[in-house]
């Protein structure tokens, strides 16, 4: 690095090469499935990276044709049960994680360890005898049988972030908060969460990704389009005819589930500004 | 306004550790008392005490005459200046200072709200800053918008917890005579925490001295100053710290290590018949003997004595003497110096003298010394000797009279 901060015109060109290949390397993927969204069903094969001719018909087909059963209930099945685990996660952590940050109490170490364990225990062990369980009370192809296993998987990281981000919080604003006349639930209320939201933002975007993507369980725990997630039902997908592999639908859909990612990130984008704390005390 | 009564305070933690072991003090309305001690002492666990963010172990605490150990810190109607001023980030200053009302749903109409925001920022000169954020703010800014903010309250008393130690020299000394005018103005009983001993002496009605948990001493200023209580105190209040000095009492002769001086009766007297003691000499008890007219002379001793070093300040002049200290006393003023934060045992003497005096490194100097004011101390209980619990009484009864007089004063110039 140079003393003065500032990069010279050799190291520029390398960060600028360095960045391009690995932007290209991540992007690749998704510019590929890009393309095949647009491609026919006979244009599939021909190798090139690009369609020869642009088509909708993909899309077409998802959206409003044969597979539009399928795609849009499970895409509402999707959004439906990742923001309700999501909320959940999130209103529940922040408490938690709140507790465990400020108060003592016995046992605290046991949760933040069994959280820990929760989060790294693999989906694939528990996903068979939870299986047999829903199948017995009847959460098996449920919402709610999806929402419990998503909460596992959500609920750990959240409490994890959030409780680090509530250390950060002066305690001194509680206090000050307290003796200005709060309750302990004002002062949290007024005082902590309005500093807390860019963690609590940054927090709910992870879980809303996890239980987004998640694979495992919506496929095993589901059997009908009553909660099928989306990943889960492209497997479903079938081509016009069983010697056609659906592709360039599986693609659209892809394209389209990747929409409401992004839009999140953009959206919330301003809300995760850090240094909110600023200027809380002495600078 | 309330008085605030403490009696008998403990706080024990879960290891049994008492940080602040049965104190009394009796605050009365209107008054600034000053807690004051070095790191570790418990001034600000007895602070927290006071506001409710700390639990009572055992006494009681009285405020306005009504027992609150057991109320809430919002309960108890307490405002409170924290050392990192504690703003709300997310909120202006406007609101920061409002926000204590806004908790009171429906006690304050709007207006009323807005009367008291600007006529609290008017005082502390925040009018023009209302609508910015705490984070576009100077340290002094900040510092005032806390203070704002406990203004609003009505509160029945201020609590300061060493409000100016972020500040840089110079803000310190102008926000110290700031809330000493609030204060008078306000006329609202204070308790403000400190390690500072210029805050100590200049804003308190009274200061209470603190080592280790323990109370050791409440008194006006002056009377800390003039009539310490023990050993702690006489070496804790005071810049450049006060002489301890060992020697023997035999008749009127205290024998030290620098030879003998000639003392009145009364130290004779209180040094009489014991092994050692300390002798309390505070710089300016000293001068420059060429300097001073016969009739000065005679009221106290001369002694020489070489200097091995001085400093020239200005206004005045420190001349450092150095000598063998005995080891008898060498364990108790170790012992003292770790208490009181110092850096080492201390083995010369400090003297103030004139700046005009010429005194340079190795010269051989005639001093003087002011006997009647020194003080003798006992070595192993560090208990003052020469303690004249009469006139130091009639000090603190004086600073009493003092801040009644001001806030009279100030009542009759408002009207």
């Amino acid at each position: 690095m140079a003393s003065n901060g500032k990069l010279t015109g050799k190291q520029r060109l390398g960060w600028t090469a360095l960045t391009i290949v690995v932007m290209g390397y991540a992007l690749f993927p998704v510019a590929a499935i890009l393309a095949t969204s647009f491609k026919t069903q006979a244009d599939l094969g021909n190798a090139s990276f690009l369609p020869s001719s642009l088509t909708w018909e993909n899309y077409e087909m998802i959206l409003f044709g044969d597979a539009q059963g399928l795609f849009l209930t499970a895409f509402r099945n999707s959004i439906g049960i990742t923001l309700i685990a999501t909320f959940i996660a999130v209103v529940l952590a922040t408490l938690c994680a709140y507790a465990i940050a400020r108060l003592n109490f016995p046992g605290k170490k046991i949760i933040l360890g069994t959280a820990l364990a929760v989060s790294i225990f693999p989906v694939i062990s528990v996903v068979t005898p939870l299986f047999n369980l829903w199948r017995n009370i009847g959460l098996y192809d449920t919402w709610l049988g999806l929402i419990i296993p998503y909460l596992s998987l959500t609920l750990p990281i959240s409490i994890w972030t959030l409780a680090a981000f509530f250390r950060q919080i002066p305690w001194d604003l509680e206090q000050a908060a307290q003796v200005d006349g709060a309750t302990q639930w004002q002062a949290f209320r007024r005082a902590i969460v309005p500093l807390a939201m860019p963690g609590v933002f940054t927090t709910a975007i992870i879980a809303f990704f996890i239980a987004w993507n998640d694979f495992v369980y919506g496929i095993s725990l589901t059997s009908t389009e009553a909660a099928r997630p989306v990943p889960a039902a492209l497997a479903f997908f079938t081509g016009s005819s069983q010697f056609e592999e659906p592709t360039g639908a599986i693609s659209a859909a892809a394209i389209i589930v990747t929409i409401p990612v992004v839009v999140l990130v953009l959206l919330f984008q301003r809300q995760i500004v850090s240094g909110l704390t600023q200027g809380a005390v002495k600078g | 306004m309330s008085s605030i009564t403490l009696q008998n305070l403990v706080k024990k933690y879960d290891d049994g550790f008492p940080a602040v072991n049965d104190i009394s003090i009796d605050i009365e309305d209107g008054e600034f008392i000053i807690l004051v001690g070095p790191s570790g002492c418990g001034k600000s666990t007895l602070l927290r005490m006071i506001v409710g963010l700390e639990d009572i172990t055992e006494g009681d605490l009285l405020i306005g005459g009504e027992r609150v150990n057991e109320k809430a810190p919002r309960e108890r109607n307490l405002a409170m200046v924290f050392q990192s001023y504690a703003l709300y980030p997310h909120l202006t200053v406007y609101e920061n200072i409002a926000f204590p009302m806004r908790l009171t749903k429906g006690k304050f109409t709007k207006e009323e709200i807005d009367e008291k925001v600007r006529h609290a920022a008017t005082m502390l000169e925040l009018t023009e800053h209302l609508e910015r954020k705490p984070a576009n703010l100077s340290g002094g800014q900040r510092q005032r918008v806390a203070m704002g903010r406990a203004i609003v309250r009505e509160a029945d008393a201020f609590l300061f917890d060493e409000p100016l130690s972020n500040l840089d020299a110079k803000l310190r000394g102008q926000m110290r005579a700031e809330i000493a005018r609030l204060q008078r103005e306000l006329n609202t009983t204070s308790v403000y925490v400190t390690h500072d001993q210029t805050e100590a002496m200049t804003l308190g009605d009274r200061v209470a001295v603190l080592k280790k948990g323990l109370l050791q001493q409440i008194a006006s200023p002056r009377e800390l100053y003039e009539q310490p209580a023990n050993l702690f105190v006489a070496g804790f209040i005071g810049s450049p710290s006060m002489n301890f000095l060992p020697g023997t009492v035999e008749g009127n002769i205290f024998s030290t290590p620098l030879g003998k001086i000639e003392i009145p009766d009364r130290a004779a007297k209180a040094g009489a018949g014991r092994d050692i003691v300390l002798a309390g000499i505070r710089p300016e008890f000293f001068d420059d003997a060429s300097q001073l007219s016969e009739a000065q002379l005679s009221k106290g001793t001369t002694f020489t004595a070489e200097i091995s070093h001085s400093e020239w300040m200005g206004n005045e002049q420190y001349a450092y003497v150095s000598y063998e200290t005995d080891e008898r006393v060498q364990e108790t003023l170790r012992n003292l110096a770790e208490e009181m934060d110092a850096d080492e045992l201390r083995t010369q003497l400090v003297v103030e003298v004139d700046a005009t005096s010429r005194f340079r490194s190795g010269d051989t100097a005639e001093l003087w010394l002011d006997t009647r004011r020194m003080h003798l101390f006992d070595p192993g209980t560090g208990e003052n000797l020469t303690r004249d619990e009469e006139a130091g009484a009639e000090l603190t009864r004086e600073a009493r009279e003092d801040r009644k007089r001001d806030a009279e004063r100030f009542v009759a110039k408002q009207s």
